[in-house]
């Protein structure tokens, strides 16, 4: 076992008092960065940066990973809380998250949140120690159709799971894929419904999308009720945390499914995001308890979770053996390495050995120590719930504010933001649900890309998404989750007449 | 990268314990803040003394990047602003901000609206010229005040390891026997530099390749590797690493000269061993300007300031082995000549985007 | 939802019927929009493959077709669980707390040739206008409160974090730009 060895050392390298001072004060703000919305995990990274310059690169990148694993965690605090995702991959910790937050249990959720983090970020870490080198070829194997054919597989293991009237579905669906479309088109280079306004150039920022529609649109949701929040009788303290550890072995199921899908959409490299949706899609689709989905189910908080971030963390895979970031912080990371003369390739393995397996270590310690302090924090952010509504709803629309600005610098998107935000309240209101929206906002256009790109490649050919074993599979295997519900739900309904 | 220097610091900081590290925190942020005010008192002092000493930022300046995360002009923005932090070249910190939003439009619009503000500058591509041109967005270089030309940009050949072909002609030659559309060339973007070379080699070579758009560099390497696409005119930086570990080749560069470098970069072969096109039969010269602009209506004073860092910067040895990294054309210049370089290149992108039929319709 | 037991109680401002009709034919006018803008794009099956208008176009037809289905069975009133979209008092709750926002981000951005005051200042005003108004705070409270948080945000956007956000006279002033 050459990699035990290889860790071990690793250990030795990312476990000095300095190293491990690094990790705490990295995953606090880390958490902090997560909670901001807009203020991204790859914004923070990148600010970061330069403090990291006159630390030894092992060091450096201990802390900016943490910064990193803190900003995984941190997403999910906001999500339960005020339904606001600080980042894209916590979206969908928000469909059981928030509505656990307005029974009281937000101490549940937030621990179960960040319990699953963790378990998602452990499993993808021995996949990398272990497997490093099997997995880095495989990620070789995906092209564009490969791509389409994953998108495709995200889209159809969420779809279908939504109990709204399935033509408001439709409509929903088909806004944020056009809101997607708006922009430079990647594969002619044209501009597509700009209709010469500049700020249109860069499209529509999933980001400020999700600010407007989730946050200021349930803002404006609870006002019609008064002026409070629910959920804010919930009990907090310490043994919450143990209470919720006491039921999490039983979605161990969840907690396997989802952990592959992230490893392998982190690997891919399709991110964080989609692993989420459709680690919370599969598991509707599977668990007995799929119909409570929306309600408050706790399996629907670990879902996404554990997805999440064994994809955040299976992500820096590809950065280290292929020079390709998975996310957009893995991107910024990558940029660091540079910066300390570290090329990521085919030869980091072999060449920088100290530094690999540092930060390999520094994995392992870093989720332990994110682990550490997020839970001791839980009763602190669930009592957040507790300060009046007039002191904390101003001060989520200021920070929603700052975070529309903050996603492109510009005052446009701030203005953009709060006509989600009413739109979030008349759909939500309307019972166009928001959830297929967003997912066509943030998959549309790299799904088109994909699709597009292998159009070209195959001379126009549909047949390209079976022409070989891998990519045959994965189309088979999205068809097969479209028609999922349908015929269970006929069966179901037989077996009812049967009866 | 001086990774000796890098390790003596680190020695130095690993025996702080964290409470200090902590202790540093807050004290960072109370220097910033008297720094801050500090500055503030300066300002005052500036005004009434008039402009009598050389201008300086006053605040923290934003770097722009017209592309987005992990290419080569993020790269090379990122590197500069560490070089910059590292030897405290400048008394603000220096933030590099992507707006790659419309192939960089969003980024050169957002200069260009700067219009007087010395604290903003931009690193450029071939962007510069080609996203006006494909996309009919309505700007121009000369809108922009240009402040130095950083590097030039060579553009290589690449085909998979595992294939057959030796030199650029085996290759051309085995695209043509393959058919018109049947070979695939991956390029970063959409009718920009990426494009403008593969049109260029067909009409050269009288091969027809079937371009394949991707969103970043490094992405295209990848996708050699996994022979998804048959070849690339990726940056060197982009797909040295690949080249190294013995994943590509290199067939010639699109350059009148061979690179300079003569450093082993893989076991055999140096930069410099890569030879010309041109010598191959394909005569086709494409580099990328790397350069660095400011907002409209600066003043020369300012100007001159960042001309001033900007030298600085390529005088540390950092900067010299990231040129050999990535096997840059050094060439830099500013002011005059750097105007004129623009103006020709500007016209003969013009011309290159007509011939390949990229330009926007009016 | 909840809020629809005790609504048939009050006056409804807007019944659903109307606003889940006058929602469909949004759809429906996006829809078209979508299809016009792509068809100048090109909206065929080229020879390799969709052109930049391909799915656009696809993406706004089906959204037009859906919405004309919304809008019928908007028509017909089905799926409508309350019959009132909202009634007077609550649209009244939303609208105390979306006409102030919507002021915040004009004092952010400022109006037309009157500059915007930053991020920061409306900031304050913002959250002592909201506990002040619906809270019933006292004064002294308010400030301590609206002032340090704003404080807080400055050191860590600003200082820590160096995201410049938009700033005004005051801080120009202060000299803190």
């Amino acid at each position: 076992m050459d990699e035990i060895t290889s860790l071990m050392h690793g250990f030795s390298v990312a476990l000095t008092p300095y190293n491990l001072g690094l990790m705490f004060v990295g995953v606090i703000l880390g958490v902090l960065i997560g909670v901001l919305p807009g203020l991204g995990g790859a914004n923070g990274v990148a600010i970061l940066l330069p403090l990291t310059f006159t630390m030894n690169p092992t060091s450096a990148i201990i802390m900016l990973s943490c910064i990193y694993w803190g900003a995984l965690f941190g997403g999910a605090i906001t999500s339960i809380l005020f339904n606001i995702p600080g980042e894209p991959w916590s979206v969908a910790t928000t469909f059981d998250g928030y509505p656990m937050a307005q029974r009281g249990r937000a101490g549940e959720a937030l621990t179960a949140a960040f319990t699953s983090s963790f378990i998602g970020a452990l499993v993808a870490v021995l996949m990398i120690t272990f497997l490093a080198p099997t997995v880095a070829k495989f990620a070789l194997k995906f092209g564009p159709k490969e791509f389409f054919a994953v998108y495709l597989l995200t889209f159809c293991s969420f779809v279908g799971m939504t109990k709204a009237p399935p033509f408001k579905t439709i409509c929903s669906m088909m806004l944020g894929f056009a809101l997607a479309a708006v922009g430079l088109d990647t594969v002619t280079g044209q501009l597509r419904l700009t209709f010469g306004h500049m700020e249109l150039l860069k499209g529509f920022d999933f980001l400020i999308a999700v600010i407007g529609l989730f946050g200021i649109g349930e803002i404006l949701l609870t006002l019609e009720e008064g002026l409070a929040f629910k959920g804010t009788e919930g009990k907090i303290n310490a043994k919450i945390v143990i209470e919720t550890w006491k039921q999490l072995p039983k979605y161990w199921k969840t907690m396997i499914r989802s952990s592959a899908i992230g490893c392998w959409m982190g690997i891919t490299p399709g991110g964080a995001t989609p692993a989420s949706f459709m680690g919370y899609g599969v598991a509707k689709n599977m668990s007995p308890n799929g119909k409570n989905f929306g309600n408050g189910e706790l399996e629907g908080v670990i879902a996404p979770e554990v997805a999440a971030h064994a994809a955040g963390t299976a992500a820096l895979l590809p950065m280290l053996t292929l020079g390709i970031p998975g996310s957009p912080t893995a991107a910024v990371l990558l940029g660091g390495l540079l910066v300390w003369g570290l090329q990521p390739g085919p030869l980091l393995f072999t060449e920088q050995k100290d530094f690999v397996w540092g930060l390999i270590a520094s994995m392992y310690l870093g989720n332990i120590v994110g682990l550490i302090v997020v839970l001791t924090t839980v009763p602190l952010f669930a009592a957040i719930l507790r300060v009046p509504f007039s002191i904390v709803a101003p001060v989520i629309l200021v920070i929603c504010a700052i975070g529309a600005y903050t996603v492109h610098s510009s005052m446009f998107d701030v203005w953009l933001m709060l006509v989600f935000g009413v739109m979030g309240y008349v759909f939500k209101k309307l019972d166009y649900p928001l959830a297929p929206m967003v997912l066509a906002l943030v998959l549309g256009d790299r799904a088109e890309d994909a699709f597009r790109q292998a159009m070209l490649g195959s001379g126009g050919d549909v047949t390209t998404f079976f022409s070989n074993g891998l990519v045959g599979s994965i189309t088979v295997l999205a068809l097969a989750m479209l028609f999922w519900t349908p015929v269970r739900a006929l069966v179901g309904k037989i077996r009812g007449v049967a009866s | 990268m001086n990774v000796a220097s890098v390790s003596t610091l680190q020695s130095k900081f690993a025996s702080r314990p964290v409470s200090k590290l902590q202790a540093k925190f807050h004290s960072t942020l109370l220097t910033t803040i008297a720094a801050s005010i500090a500055c503030a008192l300066a300002i005052a002092q500036h005004t009434s003394a008039g402009a009598a000493e050389a201008w300086k930022p006053t605040k923290s300046v934003e770097f722009v990047v017209p592309a987005g995360t992990g290419g080569g002009a993020d790269q090379m923005a990122r590197f500069i602003q560490s070089v910059v932090a590292k030897y405290k070249l400048m008394d603000q910190p220096m933030i590099v901000v992507n707006k790659g939003g419309g192939a960089g439009a969003e980024g050169f619009l957002d200069v260009k609206g700067a219009s007087k503000d010395p604290h903003k500058i931009i690193i450029t591509l071939s962007n510069l010229f080609t996203t006006p041109l494909a996309t009919g967005v309505p700007f121009n270089w000369k809108e922009l005040t240009p402040v130095q030309m950083m590097a030039l940009d060579q553009f290589v050949l690449w085909v998979n390891a595992e294939t057959p072909y030796k030199t650029a002609k085996d290759y051309t030659d085995a695209v043509k026997k393959a058919g018109p559309s049947k070979m695939k060339m991956g390029g970063t973007g959409s009718k920009q530099e990426d494009q403008i070379i593969t049109v260029a080699i067909e009409k050269q070579s009288g091969a027809k390749f079937i371009y394949i758009p991707y969103k970043g560099g490094g992405e295209v390497a990848v996708q050699l590797v996994g022979n998804h696409v048959d070849s690339t005119v990726n940056n060197p930086i982009e797909a040295v690493e690949q080249w190294r570990a013995g994943q590509l080749r290199a067939l010639c560069v699109f350059d009148d000269a061979a690179m300079p470098y003569k450093a082993k970069v893989t076991k055999e072969l140096s930069w410099g061993d890569v030879p010309t096109c041109k010598s191959q039969g394909l005569d086709v010269d494409y580099k990328m300007l790397r350069g660095i602009f400011m907002a409209p209506g600066v003043t020369k004073e300012q100007v001159d300031y960042y001309i001033a860092l900007l030298k600085k910067v390529r005088e540390t040895p950092e900067w010299k082995d990231f040129m050999e990294k990535g096997a840059f054309d050094q060439k830099a210049m500013n002011g005059d000549e750097f105007t004129k370089w623009l103006t020709k290149e500007e016209a003969r992108h013009q011309s290159l985007m007509a011939e390949a039929g990229f330009l926007a319709k009016k | 939802m909840s809020q629809s037991e005790n609504e048939p109680l009050e006056k409804s401002a807007v019944s659903t019927k109307v606003m889940d009709f006058v929602v469909a034919v949004m759809f429906f006018v996006l829809g078209a929009v979508v299809m016009w803008d792509s068809t100048r794009l090109g909206a065929k099956w080229g020879s390799d493959g969709p052109e930049a208008g391909y799915f656009p176009f696809y993406i706004g037809t089906i959204l037009c077709a859906a919405a004309i289905v919304n809008a019928v069975r908007a028509f017909l009133g089905k799926d409508i669980k309350a019959p009132s979209f909202v009634s007077v008092s609550a649209l009244k709750m939303v609208f105390s707390v979306l006409l102030p926002t919507i002021f915040y981000v004009l004092l952010i951005d400022g109006v037309g040739p009157i500059p915007g005051l930053g991020m920061y200042v409306p900031s304050v005003i913002f959250i002592a206008a909201f506990m002040v108004w619906l809270g019933k705070y006292k004064w002294l409270m308010t400030l301590t409160v609206s002032i340090s948080v704003v404080v807080v945000f400055f050191l860590m956007f600003e200082i820590w974090f160096k995201v410049p956000l938009p700033k005004g006279p005051l801080e120009a002033a202060l000299g803190l730009n």
